[in-house]
Protein backbone atom coordinates (compact mmCIF):
# COMPACT_ATOMS: atom_id res chain seq x y z
CA UNK A 1 0.00 0.00 0.00
CA UNK A 2 1.86 3.25 -1.12
CA UNK A 3 -1.40 5.73 -0.08
CA UNK A 4 -3.39 5.53 2.90
CA UNK A 5 -5.96 6.50 0.18
CA UNK A 6 -5.97 2.41 -1.28
CA UNK A 7 -8.08 0.86 1.66
CA UNK A 8 -10.82 3.10 0.73
CA UNK A 9 -9.88 1.38 -3.50
CA UNK A 10 -11.85 -1.66 -2.20
CA UNK A 11 -15.44 -2.05 -3.93
CA UNK A 12 -17.38 -5.62 -4.81
CA UNK A 13 -18.55 -6.39 -8.72
CA UNK A 14 -21.84 -7.85 -8.50
CA UNK A 15 -21.01 -11.28 -8.41
CA UNK A 16 -19.76 -10.43 -4.65
CA UNK A 17 -15.97 -10.70 -5.46
CA UNK A 18 -14.15 -8.18 -4.02
CA UNK A 19 -12.01 -5.96 -6.34
CA UNK A 20 -9.61 -2.95 -6.61
CA UNK A 21 -11.45 0.06 -7.88
CA UNK A 22 -10.18 3.89 -8.11
CA UNK A 23 -12.56 6.30 -6.68
CA UNK A 24 -12.98 9.84 -8.04
CA UNK A 25 -10.49 11.68 -6.40
CA UNK A 26 -11.20 13.80 -3.50
CA UNK A 27 -11.45 17.62 -3.09
CA UNK A 28 -8.32 17.87 -1.15
CA UNK A 29 -6.59 16.20 -3.76
CA UNK A 30 -6.75 18.76 -6.00
CA UNK A 31 -5.12 22.05 -7.02
CA UNK A 32 -7.14 24.98 -6.11
CA UNK A 33 -8.51 26.30 -9.68
CA UNK A 34 -10.83 29.32 -10.91
CA UNK A 35 -13.48 26.64 -12.16
CA UNK A 36 -14.09 24.99 -9.05
CA UNK A 37 -14.32 28.37 -7.04
CA UNK A 38 -16.79 29.65 -9.14
CA UNK A 39 -18.64 26.37 -8.60
CA UNK A 40 -18.66 26.78 -4.90
CA UNK A 41 -19.28 30.73 -5.05
CA UNK A 42 -22.19 30.00 -7.43
CA UNK A 43 -24.08 27.95 -4.92
CA UNK A 44 -22.77 30.42 -1.77
CA UNK A 45 -24.41 33.88 -3.65
CA UNK A 46 -27.29 31.84 -4.06
CA UNK A 47 -28.04 30.48 -0.76
CA UNK A 48 -26.49 34.66 0.37
CA UNK A 49 -29.57 35.57 -2.11
CA UNK A 50 -32.27 33.48 -0.67
CA UNK A 51 -31.60 35.42 2.92
CA UNK A 52 -31.62 38.48 1.18
CA UNK A 53 -34.61 37.64 -1.11
CA UNK A 54 -36.53 37.06 3.01
CA UNK A 55 -35.53 40.73 4.12
CA UNK A 56 -37.02 42.06 0.26
CA UNK A 57 -39.77 40.55 1.62
CA UNK A 58 -40.17 41.83 4.91
CA UNK A 59 -39.73 45.23 3.02
CA UNK A 60 -42.24 44.64 0.82
CA UNK A 61 -44.69 43.76 3.79
CA UNK A 62 -43.20 46.84 5.44
CA UNK A 63 -43.85 49.19 2.65
CA UNK A 64 -47.83 47.47 2.66
CA UNK A 65 -48.45 47.80 6.02
CA UNK A 66 -48.05 51.26 8.12
CA UNK A 67 -44.93 54.26 7.94
CA UNK A 68 -43.74 52.84 11.32
CA UNK A 69 -43.42 49.44 10.09
CA UNK A 70 -41.58 51.13 6.78
CA UNK A 71 -39.45 53.65 8.67
CA UNK A 72 -38.39 50.38 11.08
CA UNK A 73 -37.07 48.00 8.12
CA UNK A 74 -35.70 51.43 6.13
CA UNK A 75 -33.41 52.34 9.79
CA UNK A 76 -32.45 48.70 9.99
CA UNK A 77 -31.41 48.74 6.39
CA UNK A 78 -29.25 52.43 6.86
CA UNK A 79 -27.14 50.85 9.98
CA UNK A 80 -23.86 50.01 8.81
CA UNK A 81 -24.28 46.26 9.11
CA UNK A 82 -27.16 47.05 7.01
CA UNK A 83 -25.27 48.97 4.44
CA UNK A 84 -22.71 45.92 4.63
CA UNK A 85 -25.51 43.30 3.44
CA UNK A 86 -26.60 45.35 1.21
CA UNK A 87 -23.09 45.84 -0.64
CA UNK A 88 -22.81 41.85 -0.12
CA UNK A 89 -26.33 41.25 -1.73
CA UNK A 90 -24.93 43.88 -4.55
CA UNK A 91 -22.26 41.79 -4.97
CA UNK A 92 -23.67 38.45 -4.72
CA UNK A 93 -26.67 39.41 -7.20
CA UNK A 94 -24.44 40.48 -9.90
CA UNK A 95 -22.17 37.51 -9.16
CA UNK A 96 -24.88 34.69 -9.44
CA UNK A 97 -26.74 37.05 -12.01
CA UNK A 98 -23.29 36.58 -14.26
CA UNK A 99 -22.50 32.60 -13.53
CA UNK A 100 -25.98 32.07 -13.83
CA UNK A 101 -25.85 33.03 -17.66
CA UNK A 102 -22.84 31.41 -17.73
CA UNK A 103 -24.28 28.19 -16.85
CA UNK A 104 -27.01 29.14 -19.60
CA UNK A 105 -24.47 29.21 -22.13
CA UNK A 106 -23.60 25.72 -21.08
CA UNK A 107 -26.86 24.22 -20.96
CA UNK A 108 -27.30 25.27 -24.33
CA UNK A 109 -23.92 23.40 -25.49
CA UNK A 110 -21.26 26.55 -25.43
CA UNK A 111 -18.31 27.73 -24.26
CA UNK A 112 -17.01 24.17 -22.71
CA UNK A 113 -13.38 23.94 -23.78
CA UNK A 114 -11.12 24.98 -21.64
CA UNK A 115 -9.42 28.23 -22.26
CA UNK A 116 -13.34 29.43 -23.07
CA UNK A 117 -14.50 28.19 -19.22
CA UNK A 118 -11.18 30.15 -18.06
CA UNK A 119 -12.21 33.06 -20.35
CA UNK A 120 -15.98 33.64 -19.61
CA UNK A 121 -14.84 33.24 -15.07
CA UNK A 122 -12.05 35.63 -15.72
CA UNK A 123 -15.42 37.89 -17.56
CA UNK A 124 -17.76 36.77 -15.01
CA UNK A 125 -15.19 38.28 -12.09
CA UNK A 126 -14.88 41.43 -14.03
CA UNK A 127 -18.24 41.80 -14.70
CA UNK A 128 -19.15 41.33 -11.07
CA UNK A 129 -16.75 43.97 -10.14
CA UNK A 130 -17.83 46.78 -12.60
CA UNK A 131 -21.43 46.47 -12.28
CA UNK A 132 -21.04 46.35 -8.39
CA UNK A 133 -19.12 49.68 -8.42
CA UNK A 134 -21.33 51.24 -11.21
CA UNK A 135 -24.77 50.08 -9.16
CA UNK A 136 -23.44 51.74 -6.14
CA UNK A 137 -21.89 54.62 -8.02
CA UNK A 138 -25.21 55.43 -9.50
CA UNK A 139 -27.11 54.58 -6.07
CA UNK A 140 -24.88 56.98 -4.00
CA UNK A 141 -25.24 59.73 -6.80
CA UNK A 142 -28.84 59.37 -6.05
CA UNK A 143 -29.31 59.59 -2.77
CA UNK B 1 -15.11 -13.81 -27.78
CA UNK B 2 -14.40 -13.27 -23.97
CA UNK B 3 -17.86 -15.57 -22.19
CA UNK B 4 -19.85 -13.02 -20.38
CA UNK B 5 -21.64 -15.04 -17.55
CA UNK B 6 -25.17 -15.42 -18.45
CA UNK B 7 -28.16 -15.96 -16.17
CA UNK B 8 -32.22 -17.05 -17.22
CA UNK B 9 -34.19 -14.18 -16.17
CA UNK B 10 -38.22 -14.04 -17.37
CA UNK B 11 -38.11 -10.23 -16.67
CA UNK B 12 -37.25 -8.10 -19.66
CA UNK B 13 -34.75 -5.63 -19.64
CA UNK B 14 -36.84 -2.56 -19.13
CA UNK B 15 -38.24 -4.27 -16.13
CA UNK B 16 -35.12 -5.40 -14.47
CA UNK B 17 -33.89 -1.02 -14.44
CA UNK B 18 -37.35 0.85 -13.84
CA UNK B 19 -37.42 1.54 -9.83
CA UNK B 20 -34.04 2.48 -9.96
CA UNK B 21 -32.01 5.21 -10.45
CA UNK B 22 -33.55 8.63 -8.97
CA UNK B 23 -36.89 9.59 -7.97
CA UNK B 24 -37.65 10.55 -12.10
CA UNK B 25 -38.59 13.99 -11.29
CA UNK B 26 -34.85 15.26 -11.75
CA UNK B 27 -35.12 16.79 -15.30
CA UNK B 28 -38.05 18.44 -14.62
CA UNK B 29 -36.87 20.18 -11.03
CA UNK B 30 -33.42 20.51 -13.59
CA UNK B 31 -35.36 22.48 -16.25
CA UNK B 32 -37.83 24.43 -14.20
CA UNK B 33 -34.03 25.88 -12.46
CA UNK B 34 -33.07 27.46 -15.79
CA UNK B 35 -36.39 28.47 -16.98
CA UNK B 36 -36.72 30.66 -14.31
CA UNK B 37 -32.96 31.86 -14.41
CA UNK B 38 -33.43 32.56 -17.54
CA UNK B 39 -36.92 34.62 -16.27
CA UNK B 40 -34.94 36.31 -13.53
CA UNK B 41 -32.28 37.46 -16.27
CA UNK B 42 -34.62 40.70 -17.34
CA UNK B 43 -36.49 40.85 -13.50
CA UNK B 44 -33.50 41.04 -11.81
CA UNK B 45 -32.24 43.91 -14.52
CA UNK B 46 -35.38 45.58 -13.85
CA UNK B 47 -35.38 45.28 -10.07
CA UNK B 48 -31.97 46.99 -9.74
CA UNK B 49 -33.10 50.02 -11.71
CA UNK B 50 -36.41 50.37 -9.87
CA UNK B 51 -34.57 50.00 -6.67
CA UNK B 52 -32.01 52.47 -7.20
CA UNK B 53 -34.70 55.22 -8.37
CA UNK B 54 -36.55 54.51 -5.13
CA UNK B 55 -33.18 55.04 -3.13
CA UNK B 56 -33.96 57.04 0.18
CA UNK B 57 -37.70 57.58 -1.12
CA UNK B 58 -40.10 57.72 1.41
CA UNK B 59 -42.68 55.20 1.83
CA UNK B 60 -45.53 57.45 0.33
CA UNK B 61 -42.83 57.44 -2.88
CA UNK B 62 -42.91 53.51 -2.72
CA UNK B 63 -46.29 52.81 -2.32
CA UNK B 64 -47.19 55.43 -5.36
CA UNK B 65 -44.31 53.04 -7.40
CA UNK B 66 -45.95 49.82 -6.11
CA UNK B 67 -49.45 51.11 -7.32
CA UNK B 68 -48.77 51.37 -10.27
CA UNK B 69 -50.13 48.47 -12.63
CA UNK B 70 -46.83 47.57 -14.63
CA UNK B 71 -44.40 47.71 -11.32
CA UNK B 72 -46.75 45.45 -9.89
CA UNK B 73 -47.15 43.40 -12.27
CA UNK B 74 -43.71 42.98 -12.90
CA UNK B 75 -42.66 42.59 -9.48
CA UNK B 76 -45.39 40.12 -8.80
CA UNK B 77 -43.63 37.99 -11.62
CA UNK B 78 -39.71 38.85 -9.84
CA UNK B 79 -41.04 37.58 -6.09
CA UNK B 80 -42.95 34.61 -7.91
CA UNK B 81 -40.19 33.31 -10.25
CA UNK B 82 -37.22 34.49 -7.78
CA UNK B 83 -38.95 32.04 -4.56
CA UNK B 84 -39.43 29.30 -7.12
CA UNK B 85 -35.88 29.77 -8.34
CA UNK B 86 -34.84 29.82 -4.76
CA UNK B 87 -36.26 26.79 -3.36
CA UNK B 88 -35.56 24.65 -5.94
CA UNK B 89 -31.80 25.95 -5.70
CA UNK B 90 -31.87 25.70 -1.56
CA UNK B 91 -33.33 22.05 -2.41
CA UNK B 92 -30.56 21.08 -4.20
CA UNK B 93 -27.88 22.62 -1.84
CA UNK B 94 -29.46 20.77 1.27
CA UNK B 95 -29.96 17.12 -0.66
CA UNK B 96 -26.24 17.41 -1.84
CA UNK B 97 -24.77 18.34 1.57
CA UNK B 98 -27.20 17.05 4.39
CA UNK B 99 -26.52 12.99 4.07
CA UNK B 100 -28.74 11.99 7.17
CA UNK B 101 -32.43 11.00 5.07
CA UNK B 102 -34.30 12.48 8.42
CA UNK B 103 -32.53 15.52 8.72
CA UNK B 104 -32.93 16.43 4.95
CA UNK B 105 -36.25 15.81 4.79
CA UNK B 106 -37.24 18.10 7.83
CA UNK B 107 -34.92 20.53 6.54
CA UNK B 108 -36.05 20.59 3.09
CA UNK B 109 -39.67 20.70 4.03
CA UNK B 110 -38.74 23.32 6.93
CA UNK B 111 -37.04 25.54 4.07
CA UNK B 112 -39.84 25.32 1.91
CA UNK B 113 -42.28 26.04 3.94
CA UNK B 114 -40.36 29.16 5.10
CA UNK B 115 -40.22 30.58 1.38
CA UNK B 116 -43.52 30.24 1.35
CA UNK B 117 -44.61 32.06 4.03
CA UNK B 118 -42.18 34.76 2.66
CA UNK B 119 -43.32 34.55 -1.19
CA UNK B 120 -46.90 34.61 0.21
CA UNK B 121 -46.63 37.76 2.12
CA UNK B 122 -44.83 39.45 -0.18
CA UNK B 123 -46.98 38.08 -3.10
CA UNK B 124 -49.80 39.87 -0.73
CA UNK B 125 -47.42 43.32 0.07
CA UNK B 126 -47.91 43.62 -3.79
CA UNK B 127 -51.56 42.87 -4.50
CA UNK B 128 -51.97 45.58 -1.13
CA UNK B 129 -50.05 47.95 -2.76
CA UNK B 130 -51.56 47.35 -6.23
CA UNK B 131 -54.89 47.87 -5.34
CA UNK B 132 -55.19 49.79 -1.91
CA UNK B 133 -51.82 51.52 -1.73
Amino acid sequence: MTDVREALFIARTTDGRTVRRPLSPHLQVYKPQMTMALSIMHRITGVALAVGALILACWLVAAASSDAAFDTVSMLLHTWIGKLALLGWTAALWFHFSTGIRHLFWDVGHGFELPQVHASARFVLIATAVLTLATWFVGLLAL
Amino acid sequence: MSKSPTQTIMRSGLGLVRGLGSAKTGASHWLAERATGLALVPLSLWFIYSILSLLGAPRAAVVAWGGHMVNATLLLALVLIMFHHMAMGLQVVMEDYIHSEKRRLVSVLLMKAVVGLFGLAATLAIIKLALVG
